[in-house]
């Protein structure tokens, strides 16, 4: 069967992996734009799927920037985000050679303007009376939330797109941060598309 | 019926047709060895001298008959001596089902005696693997590793058994035909089975426009050529009428060699780093290139950058993370070289390209033979006694004069690590070759090489497996000594093998009959003896320490800029 295949050629929509002279895709000269990208994967719910996934990523020379994974409403199934940095013709490759792991299901690579994400940070800074309103302020502006005050620490809850999320980081940089940890991205397509609804799955 | 598992295991083997499995017992499989003890009958044993030999053989088994090799070795080191074997397969395409034992599961994780975690160790180099946590789902393992083995691009894969699931019993139920397919997502694209029937309706159907358009591009050609590997192995007819209506030559990667007559004039040969000037100088030439089967691997290709610069190229192959890996294709079409190259052919109006076919083919070098002790008239000398018998080979310089000069004439007849380059890989495949084929097989070793294997002259001796063995003894690692003639100065660091052992004297050790010789002469008697025989035998070949392999591009360089001619 033909698999599905975001990158068919002959699918003027899809997008085109490299200028039409090189011949290398892989090779440093090409000069096709690294973006950012969120790609979705369903995977059977099994041991060890977490390592042949980042084990395939760190073999085959994908940087990845950040991975969430947990269970959908499969129990059979999980569903791993991963966000990375690369031209076209990586991710093309990251999406074939995920392909190739018999415990993956379905890969899509998400269109940033057609779907939503979300990432969550804890950050625990000190903060005894003399700083606690102005950090509740930034708090406020960023509809972020306090989740533990202490005498001398406070711990904020902040949930956003990377972006939001290290736009309130830097503010808060300006106060002495103890610790931070923060989820990574995790991503779905907005209206009636599913990663389910492909042409398999 | 309640069994053990190690009892479920050798009947899901019996199931899936396995005769003979490969391997060497331990500690942590003494219950599949007892079950394998008492059924002798169905299912027989190769007792090999070292893991890594038996994982070889199972992989030349596999290779030389398309059939599922299996190989068995225990926890620990001797899951670990499995490595290399696997890799090997792996990088070749290989359908081979490695079983290992590990030790119970309460001391799994506690670095308990001869514990390895040989599942993260191979994840990289198997296709897929599984630890066996509960005897119940053992038998559903075995037969979703076969399936998985064989289908789609095949591979390598690995099923660790700790010792409590080999003894825990539970209950067997037989399955045949269509039972023994596990239920899998027919489309998923590393488990794609060959279309037939309706499916094939259905393949037809999403191809036909893929197929349109590369006929479009091929009918637009003036000097097309067909770039065929591994990939080709069950599809040589197709590719021959192929090659024939798009009137069209062939280069095969080493991989390819014997998917079409080397004697066609279609045939232009091997391409890449020892390629022949027909090959790699047809493929910077051509306008377009259709690769079938093949990986652009790096010593095919040369530099990249400059590979094939005027040619679009319309790669047909199953694993779709193969397309524009190394290359950037115009067009891509997945699946089955078999049925897509005759989708293609049925499809294509016969084309004519009298003066490229004649300009490429005019390339071909005729090497005239002469009386001179060297290693292509050796090997035209093996290919006149030995004929299609399957050849396999170590790694080395003895391995690319094999694939320059015997003309390989049936897919499967050459055997040999192209991916992996793995020295030591021939002689267990030589022996799981002709295990499976129940022939005789040559093998063409080095004696590098063979002192990394010789090691199984006991196993081809005790089970009689007529293993004849070419040894090109040139007193180096020839390879590499090449390499520092003509990159590193002269430097002949740690390649100079001057310190025996005398093969002959070795030969007789293990009770073979053995022939040294210096003359193509004595070359074809003892050839012709060594092949009466029946049983394995050596025949030393004593070859000049400065031979070369020619042609030769420096790696990185264009395929057509030779620095060796
Ligand atoms: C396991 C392994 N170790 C090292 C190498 C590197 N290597 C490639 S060819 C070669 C020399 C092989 O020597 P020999 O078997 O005598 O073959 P020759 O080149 O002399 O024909 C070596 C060391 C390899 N391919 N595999
Ligand atoms: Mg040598």
């Amino acid at each position: 069967m033909e698999p599905y295949d975001p990158f068919d050629p002959l699918d003027p929509a899809a997008p085109k992996p490299e200028a039409p002279h090189s011949r290398n895709t892989i090779s440093t000269g090409t000069q096709a734009p690294v973006t950012r990208h969120t790609v979705s994967v369903l995977v059977q719910n099994q041991p060890g799927v977490l390592s042949r996934v980042s084990g395939l990523c760190s073999r085959r020379g994908f940087n990845i920037d950040s991975l969430a994974v947990g269970p959908t409403q499969n129990e059979d199934v999980s569903r791993i985000t991963l966000t990375l940095q690369g031209d076209a013709a990586h991710i093309e490759q990251l999406v074939q050679q995920l392909y190739k792991l018999i415990v993956v299901q379905k890969v899509i690579v998400l269109d940033p303007r057609r779907s939503v994400e979300r990432q969550l940070v804890l950050c625990k800074i000190r903060a005894g009376a003399a700083e606690r309103d102005a950090v509740m302020r930034i708090v406020d502006i960023f509809r972020a939330r306090i989740v533990d005050v202490a005498r001398t620490t406070l711990t904020i809850e902040l949930t956003g797109e990377d972006d939001k999320t290290q736009a309130m980081l830097g503010l808060l940089a300006d106060y002495d941060i103890l610790e931070i940890v923060r989820t990574g991205t995790v991503a779905l397509q907005r209206g009636e598309s599913t990663i389910a609804g492909g042409i398999w799955n | 019926m309640k069994l053990c598992g190690a009892a479920i295991l050798i009947e899901c083997l019996i199931e899936q047709g396995v005769q003979t499995l490969f391997g060497f017992p331990g500690g942590a499989v003494l219950p599949i060895y007892d079950e394998l003890y008492k059924r002798e009958d169905r299912i027989s044993h190769i007792l090999t001298a070292h893991e890594q030999h038996a994982g070889h053989a199972a992989d030349g088994y596999a290779r030389a008959t398309g059939r599922t090799g299996v190989c068995l070795a225990t926890s620990g080191p001797g899951a670990t001596n499995l490595v290399t074997a696997i890799a090997t397969a792996y990088m070749d395409s290989s359908p081979v089902v490695f079983l290992t034992g590990n030790v119970p599961q309460q001391l799994m994780g506690t670095d308990s005696f001869q514990e390895a975690d040989i599942l993260g160790i191979t994840m990289s180099i198997t296709k897929h693997s599984w630890l066996v946590t509960d005897v119940r789902k053992l038998a559903q393992t075995v037969r979703e590793a076969f399936f998985i083995a064989k289908s789609g691009r095949p591979g390598p894969v690995l099923i660790d058994i700790p010792k409590d699931v080999q003894i825990a019993e539970c209950e067997y139920e037989p399955a045949s035909g269509q039972a023994l397919i596990p239920n899998y997502s027919p489309d998923h694209p590393a488990l794609q089975l060959q279309p037939y029937g309706k499916q094939l309706e259905e393949y037809k159907r999403r191809v036909t426009p893929y197929l349109e358009r590369a006929c479009e591009l091929i009918q637009a050609a003036q000097r097309p050529l067909i770039y065929a590997g591994g990939g080709v192995t069950d599809a040589a007819s197709e590719l021959k009428a192929l090659s024939e209506r798009m009137d069209a030559p062939v280069a095969n990667t080493l991989m390819g060699l014997g998917t079409i007559d080397p004697q066609s004039p279609m045939s232009l040969g091997m391409v890449g780093m020892h390629g022949t000037h027909a090959a790699n100088i047809a493929m910077q030439r051509c306008d377009l290139l259709l690769a079938v089967g093949v990986r652009f691997s790096d010593r095919a290709l040369g530099n990249a950058e400059a590979f094939a610069p005027g040619a679009k190229v319309i790669h047909i192959d199953l694993d779709r993370a193969e397309i524009n890996k190394n290359v950037s294709t115009t067009l891509h079409i997945t699946g089955h070289a078999r049925v897509v190259l005759e989708l293609l052919c049925e499809r294509l109006p016969a084309q004519r390209h009298t003066d490229w076919v004649r300009q490429a083919s005019s390339m071909r070098e005729n090497y005239l033979q002469n009386d001179l002790f060297e290693p292509r008239n050796v090997l035209h000398a093996l290919h006149e006694a030995a004929g299609d018998m399957t050849v396999a080979t170590d790694v080395g310089q003895h391995q690319m004069w094999t694939a320059q000069h015997f003309p390989f004439s049936r897919p499967r007849q050459l055997i040999t690590s192209g991916g992996l380059g793995t020295m030591g890989f021939g002689f267990g495949a030589a022996i799981g070759a002709s295990v499976g084929t129940g022939k005789p097989v040559v093998l063409v070793t080095g004696d590098g090489s063979f002192r990394m294997n010789l090691t199984e002259l006991s196993t081809a001796q005790h089970y009689g497996v007529p293993v004849i063995i070419v040894l090109f003894n040139n007193g180096t690692l020839g390879m590499v000594r090449q390499w520092q003639t003509l990159f590193f100065s002269k430097h002949y660091s740690q390649t100079t093998l001057d310190r025996g052992p005398d093969f002959m004297k070795l030969a007789e050790a293990y009770g073979l009959a053995g022939w040294r010789v210096q003359t193509l002469d004595a070359f074809r008697q003892a050839i012709a003896q060594a092949l009466d025989a029946g049983r394995p035998c050596i025949v030393e070949c004593m070859l000049g320490i400065d031979e070369m392999v020619a042609p030769m591009v420096a790696p990185g360089a264009p395929i057509d800029s030779f620095c060796l001619n």
